[in-house]
């Protein structure tokens, strides 16, 4: 990779690039025999600042405890830093702090979300009907879900006897909403959806499909795992009912998620997970409930991993998501131009020009994914291969697997051009019937 | 890169025996969940005489390069072969997978599949690699083979197991 001749796309100088490169330490390893690391699978799991490594590290040395417990000064600090770090996330979106609920990623969340309409049972005396489904009730979901989003909805239905639905992918890899007017009916009680598609970087418009799901008196649950790390996210204005993100893709620890759900229906949901420090007192025979969002935390939290991700927010606000976005977009384009170029790539998604997340996902015709991402690896850039949690998707996309290049704040145009490089010696090796890249022995 | 051997890019081009043949005795279909390859196998196994013999196997095989290949390497190794050596062949090739590149692999008991050595270095592509022969395994109980494997410690779940004969180690 030879340094930039010209300046970087998008909102960082080279200086800046450089300096937010140097907050990772992972970043100046070598892979695959003395080769830089060129790391675009920041969808899969992001790498983590120096400032988030120390916050754990922090609280381990000096306050470790069990929050929520204890009358001794580590326990009281402990607790502190751990609500303070609900504090510092729950501004970051732009919510009350008591409406976001610590889980252990965000694949919990959504269970957690789903499990409350199967506690529900109406002989349970359920405390809002929203939440009771049965038989003759729809689920709505989209083919583009993760399988996070898919497969606890599938099981919720299973259980209750509801009906699951789903919107259809159109060629455009954005959501068909043709036939929304039969998906979304009176019968829909919930609905799922990515916020942003984690394989094809499409942005849907949760708004719009909020309105439209609130109209028929259905409840809205996004998987917003890939906008969250990418774009602002503000659950004032962006009308869904609950949010589920995983912290280890928002530069933070792994082992932490957060939902968060509106005030008045974590009031009236029964809880998923029970045990200590989730009840309000205990009997023998049954046991009443905390307030949310302690009602749906049971046990002893993840906090240190909470306090490191507060720590990877307080580091992306110092920066600015709008400048990720518009840092990442720039990159996103770029790699969509080098890819038109190579006319034996099938890009997945959205055409070049609307706006995506900060994912491509490709398919070379001829060659299976885990052999692209083989020969990739092969000169150092990771890459994800495979259908990326969302088998549904792949079917509709006609690929049995696709191989997807995502990007972070940390991303350089020379990645993009490293990926390309690497990319070429894919027809090489396997011998497909394309021109010859330029400059490939 | 040395995954790629040239023979692998050729069995996985032109993939030998390819293709679902009648009759057959067992079909399987397997799939690796990780990546969704998948592969649709039969095999075709005959008792004249007394011993066991694989007639025919016959797959379609949806993946990588690894998996389409391997398949393709079986199906030479195993066609026409009393079940006993062919089971051998399949521990061979295992024993050489699983090996983490420690065990290179015989040519006289796994054929072309001494090309896979490199992909043992490989972790995540290892289950490429095996997903037609355990897929073979399972047909192979599936028309009534005792697929005990060959174990080098006594096991009380293998007791009929035979001698280890594997493949020879360097």
């Amino acid at each position: 990779m030879s340094s930039a001749a010209t300046p970087h796309v998008g909102a960082f100088t080279d200086e800046e690039v450089a300096a937010i490169r140097a907050d990772f330490p992972i970043l100046s390893r070598t892979v695959r025999d003395g080769r830089p690391l060129v790391y675009l699978d920041s969808g899969a799991t992001s790498h983590k600042p120096t400032a988030v490594l120390d916050a754990e590290r922090a609280f381990y040395e000096q306050h470790n405890a069990a929050v929520h417990r204890g009358a001794h000064q580590l326990a009281e600090e402990a607790t502190d830093d751990f609500e303070a770090a609900r504090e510092t996330i729950a501004r970051f979106i732009g919510a009350p702090s008591d409406e976001v609920v610590f889980t252990k990623n965000a694949t919990e969340a959504l269970n957690l979300v789903a499990y409350a309409f199967s506690n529900a049972a109406p002989t349970d005396d359920p405390k809002d009907d929203r939440f009771v489904l049965g038989v003759g009730d729809e689920i709505l979901v989209t083919e583009m879900e993760h399988h996070a989003n898919l497969v606890p909805w599938q099981e919720l239905a299973r259980r209750t006897g509801a009906t699951l639905r789903w919107i259809p992918v159109g060629a455009d890899g954005a959501l068909d909403l043709s036939d929304l007017d039969s998906l979304l009916t009176e019968r829909t009680k919930v609905s799922a959806l990515a916020h942003v598609s984690n394989v094809l970087g499409t942005i849907n418009p949760v708004s719009e499909l909020a309105e439209r799901a609130h109209a028929v008196g259905a409840l809205v649950v996004v998987d917003a795992c890939q906008s969250v790390p990418h774009l602002p996210v503000d659950v004032a204005t962006l009308g869904a009912d609950f949010i589920a993100f995983s912290g280890h893709k928002l530069y933070g620890p792994m082992g932490i998620g957060v939902l968060w759900g509106r005030a008045e229906l974590l009031d009236v949901m029964p809880p998923f997970l029970t045990g200590g420090s989730m009840i309000e007192l205990v009997t023998m025979e049954r046991s009443t409930w905390a307030p949310a969002p302690q009602k749906f935390e049971a046990g002893v939290p993840n906090a240190a991993q909470a306090v490191g991700l507060a720590a990877a927010v307080r580091w992306i606000e110092a920066i600015g998501l709008a400048r990720i976005q518009e840092h990442e977009g720039a990159l996103v384009d770029e790699l969509l131009a080098g890819l038109e170029e190579r006319p034996w790539v099938r890009v997945v998604g959205p055409p070049r020009g609307v706006p995506r997340g900060g994912a491509v996902a490709f398919v070379v015709e001829g060659v299976h994914a885990h052999d692209v991402g083989q020969v990739l690896d092969d000169a150092g850039v990771a890459v994800r291969v495979g259908h990326h949690c969302a088998w549904p998707l792949h079917r509709a996309l006609d690929a049995a697997a696709t191989t997807r290049a995502s990007f972070a704040v940390h991303s350089t145009r020379e990645e993009v051009a490293a990926l390309l490089e690497a990319l070429d010696r894919v027809p090489v090796i396997f011998g497909l019937d394309v021109a010859t890249p330029a400059g490939v022995a | 890169m040395d995954l790629y051997q040239e023979l692998i890019l050729e069995h996985s081009k032109r993939p030998h025996h390819a293709g679902l043949r009648e009759p057959f005795t067992a079909e399987v279909h397997h799939i690796n969940p990780t990546c969704g390859d998948e592969v649709t196998l039969r095999v075709a196994v005959s008792e004249d005489g007394g011993e066991a013999v694989v007639q025919d196997l016959s797959y379609d095989a949806k993946g990588c390069s690894i998996s389409v290949a391997s398949s393709s390497v079986l199906a030479d190794e195993v066609i026409g072969r009393p079940v006993s050596e062919a089971l051998e062949t399949v521990e061979a090739m295992r024993t050489m997978l699983t090996s983490k590149g420690k065990v290179a692999g015989d040519e006289e008991v796994i054929g072309d599949g001494v090309a896979f050595a490199g992909v043992a270095k490989y972790p995540a592509r290892v289950k490429c690699a095996l997903l037609g022969w355990t897929a073979f395994t399972d047909a192979l109980a599936r028309s009534g083979q005792d697929i005990a494997r060959p174990r080098t410690t006594t096991s009380p779940l293998s007791s009929s197991a035979k001698p280890t004969t594997t493949g020879a180690t360097s």
